[in-house]
């Protein structure tokens, strides 16, 4: 056969295009059902939450490890969690905020929010000239500061919440998130409980209308912004907070106790906040009462289907959560700076997951 | 001589040659067949586009209509939603980066075909060109703990202090601001328009440079009255492309910015754009009516490209009247 060069070249193109097209499939699919050889076989899909996706991505790993069970989560936010779950593209969905009326309605109430980790909000600020000391804070004296009522360091109030510290006349600067996040939603949720012109004003969300201040993309944009301007306040997520040493305000619980964010006052606010033995989890433990407990602290959730089409997935997925709750699987929590539950919450959940 | 015999390809049978060509035209066919097909998934893949971004933000289009172009409340809780301020902080920080950009980047490329030694010339165009391969959250983090700090520290001060009577170069100074998200945009759009408008100044013949020189312009004035000119379409499309750049940035921008819906005569306050607001809100977007508010972000968005792109056609035409470089091309 003879061939002119352009229809050669043709071939060529042709035979390349089909090699290229099939030959990463192929490799996806090796190992794939090499490995299912080996597994029951079940693969769950999550989708949800950021803010706790490095532990649910330690917990699936050990999972997988233990049990030959596979679990893969992309984070792509709470509300495209909710979104997924309610679509029931995934398995399981995840979110920082709870699942409001409406949704549940969308999924005839087949939904059980199954607590995992706990997540806090601290107040981090800028002035170096306080050198070690850390402010204390109540909740109303934040929204002020939120609202742009009190615009500088000095003011009385806050002068009178931190006897004996010397604050500088300084402008106060605001900053933050910019993106949602259910960081923002902890903190509004906290604010709107405490200041009432904030319920109205502002109100409670991913993402809100702010009355003062600048954005900042992330936690690590808040923080920028906070280290780089003399005489900011912002918020920033516990874990955060804790692993890059910032400065975090003490803060005003319900008992009218200073807390500083930590682990245990974390864990402490859900310990404290008594759950009846019939909730369905969706519940708010922002200015919980109990005298350790921390103010702006937050369950994160997975979201799970009450009763499922497929049994095989639903097994398997309650096996992941009893073993989620698990000691062992609650201290790998706290090695990345979560707050694992509490053992009275862990308690109800279990019962709640054994019916 | 005679030992030499010529081989000559024995001549085909009729039937053969027919095969051959059918087989021919078969090969055309198919390709002609693929390349119709990728032709066509542009427009449909356009359409479909602008169908999704209309049909994703129809609950937004119902509840504000027009209004939502001309209002600034931007309220997911209760939910009223207005795109004025991102509209305007999208067309004021493209405007600052190319009026940064545009006479930097002429500068060099004219700088790199008329006067720079031989030497140098492709080396520095290389570089030029290695600043577009950088991924933008690079520049916004280099925006972050470079540029920002000296801009607050430094160069805004200094702004106020000589520029302060213009309204722009008032008011407070933080850091991420309008003119902040201006310059690392100009940073970032100057490699699109420098190489572009270089090629295009390569491209003036010589004989447009010879006679300016031959009626005793100096390079200077033969730079300036010959060849840019001969140039000019080629050189406003280089401008485009920029601006489109511009215009869609997104991340390095949203990092930079501020993230605040509102307006503001000062460039030295926090501002919003159209791209930014939705990468930031998007993913965490839980209600339907901000969501759908996102859509009609997205679509205002694409619709700002279209008129922008479409005036710059115009001015294409009416500047590339005659011929010129780049004038078919674009």
């Amino acid at each position: 056969m003879i061939l002119s060069p352009q229809r050669a070249l043709l071939h060529l193109a042709l035979a390349l295009g089909l090699v290229l097209s099939c030959s990463p499939r192929d490799q996806g699919s090796k190992p794939q059902s090499g490995a299912s050889g080996s597994a029951p076989g079940v693969t769950l899909t999550g989708a949800g939450a950021t803010f706790p996706n490095p532990i649910y991505t330690k917990w699936f790993d050990a999972y997988a490890k233990a049990t030959g069970v596979r679990i893969n989560y992309q984070s792509i936010g709470s509300g495209g969690g909710i979104r997924q779950f309610i679509e029931g593209t995934v398995d399981f969905g995840a979110t920082d905020g709870p699942m409001n009326d409406q949704q549940i309605t969308a999924v005839q109430g087949n939904v059980l929010h199954v607590p995992t980790v706990l997540g806090a909000v601290v107040v981090t600020y800028n002035l170096p000239a306080l050198g070690k000391t850390t402010l204390k804070f109540d909740g109303t004296t934040i929204a002020d500061i939120f609202l742009g009522r009190i615009t500088r360091w000095n003011d009385p109030r806050i002068s009178a919440l931190n006897p004996g510290v010397k604050l500088p006349g300084m402008d106060i600067i605001v900053v933050h998130r910019s993106d949602g996040s259910g960081t923002t939603f902890i903190f509004t949720d906290f604010l709107s409980k405490i200041s009432p012109e904030w319920k109205t004003k502002v109100g409670n969300a991913t993402s809100v209308e702010w009355p003062v201040g600048l954005g900042g993309k992330g936690n690590e944009g808040v923080t920028q912004q906070v280290k780089q301007s003399e005489g900011a306040i912002g918020y920033v997520e516990l874990i955060y907070a804790l692993s890059n040493g910032l400065p975090a305000a003490e803060l005003k619980n319900a008992d009218g106790k200073f807390v500083e964010p930590t682990l245990k006052s974390v864990s402490a606010a859900a310990a404290s906040s008594k759950l009846p033995p019939e909730t369905d989890f969706r519940v708010s433990i922002t200015n919980a009462p109990g005298v350790d407990a921390y103010p702006i602290s937050s369950f994160t959730w997975l979201l799970v289907h009450k009763e499922s089409r497929d049994s095989a997935k639903a097994s398997q997925l309650r096996a992941f959560l009893k073993w989620m709750l698990q000691p062992e699987a609650q201290r790998m929590a706290a090695d990345l700076h979560y707050a694992p539950l509490p053992v009275p919450v862990i308690e109800l959940v279990q019962t709640r997951l054994g019916s | 001589m005679t030992a030499v015999t010529e081989h000559q390809p024995p001549p085909r049978s009729i039937p053969q040659a027919h095969a051959s060509l059918e087989r021919a035209s078969y090969g055309d066919w198919v390709f002609r067949i693929l390349l119709t097909l990728g032709a066509i998934s542009i427009p449909v893949l356009l359409a479909f586009l602008v169908y999704q971004l209309y049909s994703g933000s129809h609950l937004a289009i119902a509840k504000f209509g027009f209004n939502f172009v001309t209002s600034s409340t931007w309220d997911p809780v209760a939910e009223q939603f207005g795109a004025f301020p991102l509209i305007f902080g999208t067309l004021v920080s493209s405007l600052i980066a190319l009026l940064i950009a545009v006479p930097l980047s002429l500068g060099v490329a004219i700088y790199l075909t008329e006067f720079a030694p031989k030497g140098i010339r492709q080396p520095v165009a290389f570089l030029i060109g290695l600043l577009a391969a950088i991924p933008s959250v690079v520049y916004g983090l280099w925006g972050i703990f470079v540029l920002t700090p000296i801009l607050r520290s430094s160069v805004f001060p200094f702004l106020r202090s000589t520029l302060g009577f213009l309204p722009f170069f008032r008011g407070p100074i933080y850091g991420p601001s309008m003119l902040a998200a201006g310059i690392i945009l100009s940073i970032m759009v100057m490699p699109y328009v420098m190489s572009v408008s270089r090629e295009v100044l390569l491209a003036v013949p010589n004989t447009q440079r010879e006679a300016a020189l031959a009626l005793g312009a100096t390079r200077w004035e033969a730079v300036i009255t010959a060849v840019v000119p001969y140039g000019r379409s080629g050189i406003i499309g280089a401008i485009i492309l920029g601006l489109g750049r511009a215009l869609g940035e997104t991340m390095a921008v949203t990092m930079l910015i501020g993230n605040r819906h509102e307006i503001g005569a000062s460039l030295f306050a926090p501002s919003y754009t159209m791209a930014a607001a939705i990468a930031n809100e998007f993913s965490e977007a839980v209600g339907d009516m901000h969501l759908s508010a996102l859509a009609y972000v997205a679509f205002l968005l694409f619709l700002v490209t279209v008129v922008v792109n479409a005036g710059a056609r115009l001015l294409i035409w009416r500047v590339a009247r005659g011929s010129g470089v780049g004038s078919k091309a674009l």
